[in-house]
């Protein structure tokens, strides 16, 4: 028996347009947003590149003197083959090369917390959601009690039992953070999971997790994005807290954060610099993470498509 | 007819300025509804059914737009007005009915407070009058005991209920034209039955004119008395309803009522129209059924007019089914 | 299409074999649990009931092999609930399922995966039925590959054979759902059930969000792989004609319950019950032409708190006092054509 075809409508140009190439084209529709992402990038490789490019090694005790301490941005070392940019602080530290390093920090523990955070939460959500019953409300109870509590309490007392380092303010952050995650995933995966091709999964007989993380982990996907782009944000503004309270990283790899709380003392005798500069790096990084947050928010919300 | 008919579209086209490109979703329509009569707009989804009736009511929201042509209402060019004029006459002059009752109700208002601000927004009339006339549109599309049923909200009425609901205050003024995009589609066989039977009985009694946009060719064979069939944009064919459901002239006609099941013998496979409706997007010039078409042939590749073969009879076809009527099945 | 009109004429099944899908007494309730606010505002005083709904009442059903059964019925009969349970993706909360003459709930293991595997479902929504995130390919091709139906070496092959048997170009496979029209999607979701080599298919109504013209394209495409593949299928529609045209028997549902069933032929020429002949009469058909419609009266009861006794009797117009008191049993009326009515008892 021939078989007729059907030719699907012929494709102006034969690309296949993928969901993750029509979220890039979408996305680019925002100029704040790319101002946001060309922020962020820059200041993500100098984070990156932060040991070849920064005129000093500010954990290297050796190069700093302390004669250099708290020249004011623009000054000259006493050797007088650098410039101190952005001053120096009370140990003679370039500022410039202190931030480059600190942001080393805050977006490796702002980043890594997320992202694990991320992973904590959606498997507990998605687990919620598609199980139900008695699972469900276990694990959402405990998100609901863990919501309750200031986030900056719980992460104080687990840093203050935990000790200091910078892997506990990754732990700290994460048990401050995955709960978000987790009602979120949840909300999306219980509309999702009522969705016929969840139905169509199910009556192929595939296995349980096969329908979990490839059927209904990549259609929550949206929101968690979205999710994670504002906790990273909100991770490392934590971290900052947290170090500026004196609870996060310990000083000898100071956090942009601790730089602001080394300076502090200074503030009113005029030498602004010391806190100043890692606070314009902090916000800076915050705010262009938010500015792509929000137009991804926007992206990525069914609700909001045309 | 020598009596001004209560709504004559000539030439209307209204495109799309989407980034992908300029969609002619109405390219070139005319019709004419006299006063109490009842037009078929039929098509399929794509066809440019729905947004000829939005343009009708002045709802086309950007990047629509209507791009040329008039809209008469009783001799009024409805697309020259202003906001503002074309406001009073919306709700009031002209309503519209859509499948999704819950586009005209607002969720969190009783039926009552919703009805009576209808009545006033348009006529300055006593709070109780307002009331009585909001229980007898009611009472008229057959919702029982109306006095207490305007005391509930939108969700505590079933689907069926809410559509008479979005009908009755579409009555409120006694509009002259009722556009009606799809009312029935969501609905329950039964509850169907029961509103267009509603439907039929205002429409004969209180001289409304009519616009009935829907897919389902049965419901315009009982309901309608013209029809006007719609492919990619534009009339394909146009007439009094059992002439064309009879002996349609356009073969696009001809293979949507050819492959309705009960026009064919059971179990044998249904006469079915190949390929797909071509997106407007990517329209070529020329008939635009032409590729679908059994009776194609190299002339079509230029658009034909919408001719009159018959007195009555229009369509938009080079090689129109003119043979003998032999197939009313 | 060659096919001689003996294929298409009405087929007759024998009572005696082994149904393929059986259904006895099953039930399905769906309860909306209190929760903790709730139960304490109940403690307090307030108005509020664990709310029970019996979308499926004691069905029985019987599919035979080879056979297509249209299940018809209005929102809320409970249609769709049964041919999920049909299918396997819903549970029934009472009574039994026979697959070939065995129960469902006994199978374990490769038997139980056979037994799911065979029964496949065609859903109604184009657009929710395929996963969005996944290619056309992945779509039809990862159950036969997790079943061990195809290898990975063969994968290509398989789709392809797959995809054009649904009649789509495997050309097209690389690309994503939201690419295709209605029609073509409906396509990719039969390819995709007809990939596990299933024997028997639900289709949920199949073809309700399509256009007319590509409604009769996909009708030919079942009917010509019910040939073709010697498919069985319940067929579930609230279209009546779509029903008339391609089923060999049809059952009748209203508020969780089968009112009556009977082949084709009889329930369109001679249907017992009230409720499916106002049913017929409700159909818009195009030959009726500026005809008054005919009415049923009333509204379909919220399933949540259905009618006493027969559910139809409020709108009935030949109800009496027995059927506000007491539910008539599905009874025999004529050879193989069965009706819930105290009206035949009567007679």
């Amino acid at each position: 028996m021939s078989v007729a075809l059907q030719t699907p409508a012929a494709p102006v140009r034969d690309r296949v347009e993928t969901p993750f190439r029509r979220f890039i084209s979408e996305f680019a529709e925002s100029k704040l947003a790319l101002l946001g992402l060309a922020v962020f990038t820059v200041i993500a490789l100098v984070a990156i590149l932060a040991p070849w490019i920064a005129p000093q090694n500010p954990y290297d005790l050796a190069v700093l003197d302390i004669m250099d301490g708290r020249l004011e941005p623009g000054a000259r070392n006493g050797a007088d083959d650098m410039t101190y940019w952005l001053g120096t602080d009370d140990q003679g530290r370039d500022m410039l090369s202190a931030i480059m390093y600190g942001l080393r920090i805050s977006l490796a523990v702002g980043a890594g917390s997320a992202l694990l955070a991320a992973i904590v939460g959606a498997s507990l959500g998605l687990l919620a959601a598609y199980v139900g019953g008695r699972t469900d409300s276990a694990i959402m109870r405990v998100v609901d009690l863990q919501l309750s509590f200031p986030a900056i309490l719980v992460a104080l007392m687990i840093l203050a039992f935990l000790g200091k380092s910078v892997m506990n303010v990754v732990i700290a952050i994460v048990v401050v953070e995955w709960a978000y995650y987790a009602r979120t995933v949840r909300g999306t995966a219980l509309v999702e999971r009522r969705r016929e091709y969840i139905e169509a999964a199910q009556c192929l007989a595939l296995p349980t997790h096969r329908i979990l993380f490839r059927h209904l982990l990549p259609n929550c996907l949206p929101p968690l994005i979205v999710i994670a782009t504002m906790q990273v944000a909100r991770a490392i503004a934590l971290e900052a807290t947290l170090s500026f309270l004196g609870l996060g990283v310990p000083i000898t790899e100071p956090s942009l954060g601790l730089l602001i709380a080394n300076g502090y003392e200074y503030m009113l005798s005029g030498k602004y610099w010391i806190s100043f500069y890692p606070g314009i790096a902090l916000l800076v990084t915050i705010v262009s993470i938010n500015l792509m947050g929000d137009h991804l928010r926007d992206v990525l919300n069914p609700r909001l498509k045309k | 007819m020598t009596e001004t008919p209560t709504l004559e579209v000539r030439n209307l086209r209204t495109h799309f300025f989407t980034r992908a490109g300029v969609v002619k979703a109405v390219d070139d329509v005319s019709f004419t509804v006299p006063r109490g009569k009842v037009l078929g707009l039929v098509g399929e989804s794509g066809s440019g059914k729905s947004v000829t009736g939005f343009s009708v009511m002045g709802l086309v929201d950007p990047p629509g737009r209507i791009v040329d042509g008039q809209i008469l209402f009783k001799g009024q060019d409805l697309a020259k007005l202003s906001d503002e004029e074309m406001r009073k006459l919306r709700g009031n002059r002209i309503a519209m009915i859509f499948q999704d009752p819950m586009m005209t109700l607002n969720p969190v208002l009783r039926v009552d407070t919703q009805m009576i601000e209808t009545v006033l927004a348009h006529e300055k009339v006593p709070e109780a009058e307002a009331r009585a006339r909001a229980r007898d549109a009611l009472g008229m599309v057959g919702i029982p005991s109306p006095e207490e049923r305007l005391k509930s909200y939108p969700h505590q009425f079933s689907g069926g209920m809410r559509q008479r609901v979005a009908i009755a205050i579409a009555l409120l003024h006694r509009p002259d034209l009722i556009v009606a995009d799809e009312p029935t589609t969501a609905l329950d066989v039964t509850i169907q039955g029961q509103i267009l039977a509603e439907v039929q009985k205002l429409a004969a009694t209180t001289g409304t004119s009519l616009i009935w946009i829907t897919h389902d060719l049965s419901v315009v064979a009982g309901l309608a008395d013209d029809i006007a069939v719609m492919y990619a944009g534009k009339i394909v064919e146009q007439g009094d309803v059992g002439e064309v459901l009879d002996h349609p002239l356009h073969p696009y006609t001809h293979g949507l009522i050819g492959s309705v099941p009960s026009r064919n013998r059971r179990g044998e496979p249904l006469r079915q129209i190949p390929g797909m409706t071509p997106s407007l997007l990517s329209l070529k010039p020329g008939c635009a059924f032409r590729a679908r078409c059994p009776r194609a042939q190299e002339d079509c590749a230029e658009m034909p007019e919408l001719h009159a073969w018959m007195p009555g009879r229009l369509a938009r076809c080079h090689h129109p089914h003119l043979e003998p009527r032999e197939e009313a099945a | 299409m060659s096919a001689s009109l003996a294929e298409h004429a009405p087929r007759t099944f024998s009572d005696t074999e082994t149904p393929m899908v059986e259904l006895r007494g099953v039930s399905r309730r769906f309860a909306k649990k209190l929760d903790l606010a709730a139960k304490l505002a109940r403690k307090l005083g307030a108005d509020v009931k664990e709310e029970v709904v019996h979308a499926v009442d004691k069905v029985d059903l019987r599919v035979r092999k080879g056979e297509v059964v249209g299940l018809v019925g209005e929102s809320g009969c409970g249609k769709s609930t049964l041919g999920r349970i049909v299918a396997g993706i819903l549970p029934q909360s009472d009574g039994e399922v026979f697959w070939k003459g065995q129960e469902v709930g006994t199978l374990t293991g490769e038997a139980a995966r056979q037994s799911k595997l065979q029964r496949q479902m065609i859903f109604q929504d184009p657009y929710a039925s395929l996963n969005p995130r996944m290619r056309v390919a992945d779509i039809v091709g990862e159950a036969p590959l997790v079943h061990g139906l195809t290898r990975r070496s063969e994968f290509d092959t398989y789709v392809d054979d797959q995809m054009r048997r649904a009649g789509l170009d495997p050309a097209f496979k690389r690309r994503y759902p939201h690419q295709f029209s209605g029609g073509q999607r409906q396509r990719i979701g039969i390819a995709r059930a007809l990939a596990v080599q299933p024997e028997f298919i639900v289709c949920d109504e199949a073809v309700a969000a399509l256009d007319v013209s590509i409604q009769a394209q996909i009708l030919n495409l079942f009917m010509r792989l019910r040939r073709e593949l010697d498919l069985t299928y319940l067929f579930i529609s609230h279209d009546l004609s779509v029903v008339e045209h391609l089923s060999d028997r049809v059952v009748i549902m209203y508020l969780g319950r089968v009112v009556e069933e009977a082949p084709t032929e009889t329930i369109f020429r001679r249907a017992n019950h009230p409720y499916t002949r106002s049913l017929l009469d409700s159909v818009p058909r195009i030959e009726n032409r500026k005809r008054a419609f005919t009415v049923v009266k009333g509204e379909i009861p919220s399933p949540l708190n259905p009618p006493t006794g027969c559910h139809f009797h409020p709108r009935c117009p030949l109800a009496f006092d027995r059927c506000k008191a007491e539910a008539p049993a599905l009874r025999e009326v004529a050879p193989g054509h069965r009706s819930a009515c105290h009206l035949n008892d009567a007679a």
